[in-house]
């Protein structure tokens, strides 16, 4: 029997029960004996907390208790990154207390937890919460809030509101390039702030066993472990033998539901105070100013280049938004995750990128789908066709001449990161015959009869994932490791379970993983079970996010498989009576080689539990294996995504009419799955660029804080999306695989405004800011018309 | 939400006399902005007096040039209406446009003419069309119905029960909706009626309202050429992140020659 | 606190509860009757992941009242499958990876499902436009697309093999 189902779309172990509305997400669980949860929530951006009395409220009916700060006196929630100034000092890093201690910094920062036997009664009762807040001067706008005499959101820590300003790259050799140059392309750019929004709204229970001194935390994480590791040392002090975290189903992360979140200290705590189970659930509106945001960059750019247009050198200059606290991952996403990126798929040898971090009175901007790596490639895909419009050369030719051959690998770039693979000018050919790129001016034409205006655009893309090397991201600032563990227990008859750090909210683990190990040990699928989301079944691993899963996680998994087929082969030339050099594994079956004598997987694995007759001097009974898997590299997916679009002049509405991705995730296992993370990627990139947008007013009142103002892709916004690969193999991992999960929303954004302003070009439009709303992009007509009709 | 009492009346007459007895009590027609409006704890009621039990309150007819929707006839079944395909597929169309599948489900006219959300697509219908509001104890011209910023000329406990839509010769609605909240940023209702062209506008400001320069210039040539380079003033338009005035007013010019294509 | 009797028929079945009158259907499905398949995605009624069928027509059951499905036949995802077979718009889900997280899914394939009542042969941009009332986030709506224009075949089939 072969069970080879590597590179097969096989349907999803998972969908039975999502189908048929027997998921099982935390705000379906429902504890003995629960709690119920509602926050008090600050309305001010900033402000002092002068008074606070909740006598009335706690007599409300219901309700059975009230928390505030002066109550829940822990540890700081704690960031994970520490990332250190040019001149050498950590970055400013202050305290984040679960419950406000006297100050509020944002909109929706955490008051007081009113707990009741229900939750209406909750939340009536925090109406009768008498708070005197002294508001205080409040700023959103990262690059106002660095300007003198901006309001302070950290006086004491940080009064300039600077957290950090770093530096990568090579500052004298990057200006002596641009000394050099013949042409040079200039960018100002926005890369808009974005609020992740996975469907299902965070929640948390926190169960306390008084019996046993056991906490219980359910929460909707990516990440259980790391959140027992933070909450459980640093804000809780609680030892990780006496706290189990369980993320059970999770309606989709994005990178939203990686951090630690005062909320799920806030119920593990109060649940022991009142020795009841404790449940919140956010509500939408609280998501919207709680669920830390992405992206918010500002930055500066410049392409140098000679006379050929090869790119000599590039500066960039970036702003970044850190929000009133720093989140778990914040400060890596505009550096390490970023900036090492600069360089993108070209040989540009020198580079020089600097990033100053802004507190804002705003809710905490971490890593969203991307992390870093949507940012970067945003502006050097923009930047490379404001190049092709400055030096007059064809935007692809332009590409062309500047890309990484794939003999240069491994390829070291001017900016820490080493590449190992990858073959952008084969992405590239593969998606100009995809996307049918000659074809365009007919249909340019074809539009033009109707009234509308089409333009088409491109962008070819690198990205860093599969995070990541714990030495190197050590040496970075990572406070933690980023390993990953897989755990294989083969039962007596064969059928085995596979417990895995990683986390599943949507990826389909339960099926590709399931395909690896079938494959691997020539079993069905049906006899293999993937189980993760439990620190108490799981050993220590670091969870879902920076599309880290397959490429760090079934490595993982695959190691320990390996291991299992080691111990195997042994059992089975004790039982064939062969030597162990002798034993071959293949389809399931170990097999003197040469002969036809062989013993099952199954029958090995009977032996291990029953071992009647086995090396049992040399071996101990059982088979089950746990390996630690730490990569490498990081993977480098790629690819080339081309968008078009149509314009409608009278309106400014932008519709993307097509769109290709030819992308190198490295080896494909479920291309089903695969196609539908890249499609989902791609969408969210769509909405980047055309539709959403957080607003915040100039005094930091969140004004997009619902979905009648913050605009979500739906399903009449996007049209079908061809999806191809051109693969080349990850060089340091036994799968082969880079990771997919964030790639569409890597490559898609800069496609589509590239084609947004290829199809304004004739109104003299060079850049435009995401998103390319229609008013955007009606004004940017307006402003052009008259220069146009003069012609 | 707040607590609330609820109460099903199965007259008008019940209805109106136990609004009458509670200056507290708010009308539940089909709840679409009211639900969403309680549950962000925004308006606190004494009691919901739902009107999904009222008999005959609910239906589409015709009688002769004009055509009748009881009040708490929802969108969908006026947007699936054989009858009003017939006689004003304009008002069709509309109605399969606002909200979305779940909301035309529950959604109803009354509903929606009574709250009269500045961004609502039925007000410009009513107002495009000069239909009549009747109510449980009068008839209000479309004109006069409509006073300002979610305002009406109803009375404190007045309940409409059906709108009467005179048959226009021709008649057309076009939409720009928010991308966002899928309400009009700005919505034009273009009719030739028999008391003449009416050129009604939602979204746009605080209110439905008509553009009499507009109605003007298609009284004089019903075709999108007449209303090419008409303006109507940004001044009174609304603003918001979505939408600035000066945008608004250049969307009426353009949906308004648009909807006139439609049917010209 | 005052409370309403509400009587009603959820998936074929007669249930009654004692509610609060600012109880909403949702709450009675998922807190009554534990059916918890009807998830809540918003507050603002625009999500669509609490959709479910009242008398035949999808709706959003976090903008209605429990009083208000009094007497109602409602239908939920848990009421889709009939006797362990899935319905053609679930199987189609299932088949062509309609879904990822699973959240939105529910109100997705209900929402779905009234459509193919209603218009057994919609064209792509009809999916799309019906399909304005279910966000989701992580499948870029591209193979839900595809799952309804196979269901929908599906559905024609199994009509015209019954006729």
């Amino acid at each position: 029997m072969s069970v080879t189902s590597i590179g097969t779309s096989v349907k999803r172990r998972e969908d039975k029960r999502f189908l048929t509305g027997k998921g099982n997400y935390t705000d379906d669980m429902n504890r003995p004996n629960q709690t119920h949860a509602y926050i008090l929530r600050s309305p001010h951006a900033y402000a002092k907390i002068a008074a606070l009395d909740v006598s009335a409220a706690k007599a409300a009916p219901g309700v059975v208790a009230i928390f505030t700060g002066d109550d829940m006196k822990v540890g700081s929630i704690p960031c994970g990154w520490q990332v250190h100034s040019k001149d050498g000092s950590p970055m400013k890093e202050p305290p984040h207390p679960p419950l406000a201690q006297g100050f509020v910094r944002h909109v929706g920062d955490q008051v007081a937890v009113i707990i009741a036997e229900t939750y209406s009664e909750a939340k009536d009762a925090a109406e009768l919460i008498e708070i005197d807040y002294h508001p205080l001067p409040a700023i959103a706008d990262a690059k106002k809030a660095l300007e003198p005499g901006a309001p302070p959101v950290w006086p004491d820590v940080a009064p300039d509101n600077l957290c950090f300003d770093w530096h990568i790259g090579d500052k004298a050799a990057t200006d002596a390039a641009f000394e050099k140059a013949k042409w040079v392309a200039k960018l100002d750019l926005i890369n808009n702030r974005l609020i992740p929004n996975a469907m299902e709204p965070r929640a948390a229970i926190g169960d306390y066993d008084v019996s046993n001194d056991l906490h219980t935390l359910y929460t909707t994480s990516q990440n259980p472990h790391v959140i027992r590791l933070l909450m459980g040392a640093f804000v809780l002090g609680i030892p990780e033998s006496r706290l189990r975290v369980v993320a059970p189903d999770v309606g989709g992360g994005f990178g939203s539901k990686i951090f630690h979140y005062a909320e799920e200290a806030i119920v593990t705590w109060a649940a022991k105070q009142i020795e009841r189970p404790v449940k919140w659930t956010a509500e939408r509106s609280e998501s919207f100013m709680t669920d830390a945001h992405g992206r918010d960059h500002h930055s500066h750019a410049e392409l140098a280049m000679d006379d050929q247009g090869r790119f000599l050198g590039l500066r960039v200059a970036t702003i970044a938004n850190m929000g009133a606290y720093l989140s778990t991952f914040a400060p890596a996403v505009p550096t390490y995750l970023s900036g090492t990126l600069l360089a993108g798929v070209y040989t540009t040898p020198a580079i020089y990128g600097e990033v100053k971090a802004v507190f804002t009175h705003t809710v905490p901007v971490d890593a969203y789908r991307g992390a870093g790596r949507p940012e970067t490639t945003f502006l050097l895909e923009r930047l490379v066709d404001v190049a092709a419009e400055v030096s007059g050369i064809d935007r692809v030719e332009l590409r062309r001449r500047n890309f990484i051959p794939p003999d240069a690998y491994p390829y070291q770039t001017p900016v820490a990161l080493q590449y190992d693979s990858g073959d952008h000018a084969g992405c590239l050919d593969r998606a100009l015959e995809k996307s049918d790129w000659a074809g365009f001016p007919a249909r340019k034409a074809e539009s033009a009869a109707r009234g509308k205006l089409r333009g088409i655009g491109l962008s070819t893309y690198l990205e860093a994932c599969g995070i990541a090397p714990s030495a190197v991201v050590g040496s970075l600032g990572a406070r933690a490791a980023l390993y990953e563990v897989g755990s294989v227990r083969v039962h007596p008859t064969g059928s085995v379970t596979v417990f895995t750090g990683t986390h599943s909210h949507g990826q389909g683990h339960e099926t590709t993983f399931a395909q690896v190990v079938s494959d691997q040990l020539g079993i069905p699928i049906e006899s293999i079970e993937i189980v993760h989301g439990d620190t108490d079944k799981v050993p220590f691993g670091m969870g879902t996010y920076g599309s880290r899963s397959l490429a760090v996680g079934g490595s993982a998994i695959v190691k320990a498989v390996d291991k299992i087929v080691a111990k195997g082969k042994r059992i089975a030339a004790h039982l064939l009576e062969a030597a162990e050099a002798d034993i071959v594994f293949a389809d399931g079956k170990f097999t003197v080689a040469g002969t036809d004598r062989s013993k099952a997987f199954g029958e090995i694995a009977l032996a291990a539990y029953v071992p009647h007759n086995y090396p049992i001097e040399t071996e101990e009974p059982g088979l089950e294996e746990t390996a630690f898997y730490d990569p490498k590299n990081f993977t480098f997916p790629g690819g080339s995504h081309i968008c078009e679009v149509e314009i409608d002049p009278d309106t400014g509405v932008t519709q993307v009419v097509r769109f290709t991705a030819v992308d190198d995730v490295g080896r494909v296992i479920n291309p089903m799955i695969v196609e539908g993370q890249v499609q989902g990627g791609i969408v969210q990139g769509i909405g980047q660029a055309l539709l959403e947008n957080c607003v915040y007013s100039e005094d930091a009142q969140l004004l997009t804080g619902s979905f009648m103002d913050y605009c979500m892709p739906r399903a009449d916004d996007v049209p079908f999306i061809t999806v191809d690969h051109h693969t080349t193999l990850c060089t340091h991992n036994p799968l082969g695989v880079k990771g997919c999960g964030e790639v569409g929303a890597i490559g898609c954004p800069p496609a589509v405004i590239n084609a947004v302003v290829d199809a304004l070009k004739p109104y003299g439009v060079s850049h435009i800011d995401m998103p390319a709303t229609p008013e955007k992009v009606w004004q940017a007509i307006q402003a052009a018309r008259p220069a146009a009709a003069a012609e | 939400m707040y607590a609330f009492d609820y109460t099903r009346p199965t007259s008008v007459a019940d209805a109106v006399a136990t609004l009458a007895s509670d200056s507290d009590a708010t009308v539940l027609a089909g709840g679409m902005t009211l639900i969403p409006t309680l549950k962000q704890r925004l308006a606190q009621p004494s009691q919901l007096v739902d009107l999904g039990a009222l008999p005959g309150l609910a239906g589409i007819r015709r009688e002769g040039d004009t055509l009748i929707i009881g009040a708490m006839t929802r969108h969908a079944d006026v947007a699936r209406s054989e009858i009003v395909a017939a006689a004003l597929p304009a008002l069709a169309a509309l109605a399969d446009g606002i909200g979305d599948a779940q909301v035309r489900h529950r959604g109803t006219i009354g509903g929606s003419i009574v709250n009269h959300d500045p961004a609502a697509d039925y007000p410009s219908a009513v107002l495009g069309l000069g239909a009549t509001v009747v109510t449980d104890r009068r008839q209000i011209a479309a004109d006069d119905f409509f006073t300002g910023l979610f305002a009406t000329a109803l009375e404190e406990g007045e309940i409409v029960t059906e709108v009467r839509f005179p048959l226009p010769k021709r008649a057309a609605y076009v939409k720009f909706p928010n991308p966002a909240s899928r309400y009009a940023v700005v919505g034009v209702f273009v009719a030739e009626t028999g008391s003449g062209v009416r050129v009604a506008v939602t979204g746009a400001g605080p209110g439905v309202f008509r553009a009499g320069n507009f109605e003007a210039a298609l009284t004089a040539s019903f075709t999108p050429k007449a209303v090419e380079g008409l303006v109507w003033s940004a001044d009174d338009l609304n603003s918001d992140m979505h939408a600035s005035a000066g945008y608004r007013a250049h969307l009426i010019g353009v949906l308004a020659k648009r909807a006139v294509a439609t049917i010209a | 606190m005052t409370t309403l009797s509400v009587s009603l028929t959820v998936n074929g079945k007669k249930v009654s509860a004692d509610v609060e009158p600012r109880t909403l259907l949702v709450q009675l499905l998922r807190e009554n009757l534990h059916l918890t398949g009807t998830h809540v995605g918003c507050d603002t009624s625009q999500c669509g992941a609490c959709t479910v069928h009242v008398n035949g027509d999808s709706v959003k059951s976090c903008t209605i009242l429990a009083a208000q499905a009094d007497g109602a036949d409602v239908r939920t995802i848990e009421g889709l499958a009939q006797a362990g077979v899935l319905h053609a718009v679930q199987e189609a889900f299932r088949e062509h990876h309609g879904l990822q997280c699973g959240f939105c899914t529910p109100g997705m394939v209900m929402s779905s499902a009234d459509l193919l009542v209603k218009n057994p042969n919609p064209s792509e941009h009809e999916i799309r436009t019906w399909l304005e009332g279910n966000i989701c986030r992580c499948t870029g709506y591209h193979n839900i697309v595809k799952a309804v224009q196979h269901a929908a075949q599906t559905l024609r089939q199994t009509a015209q093999a019954a006729e």
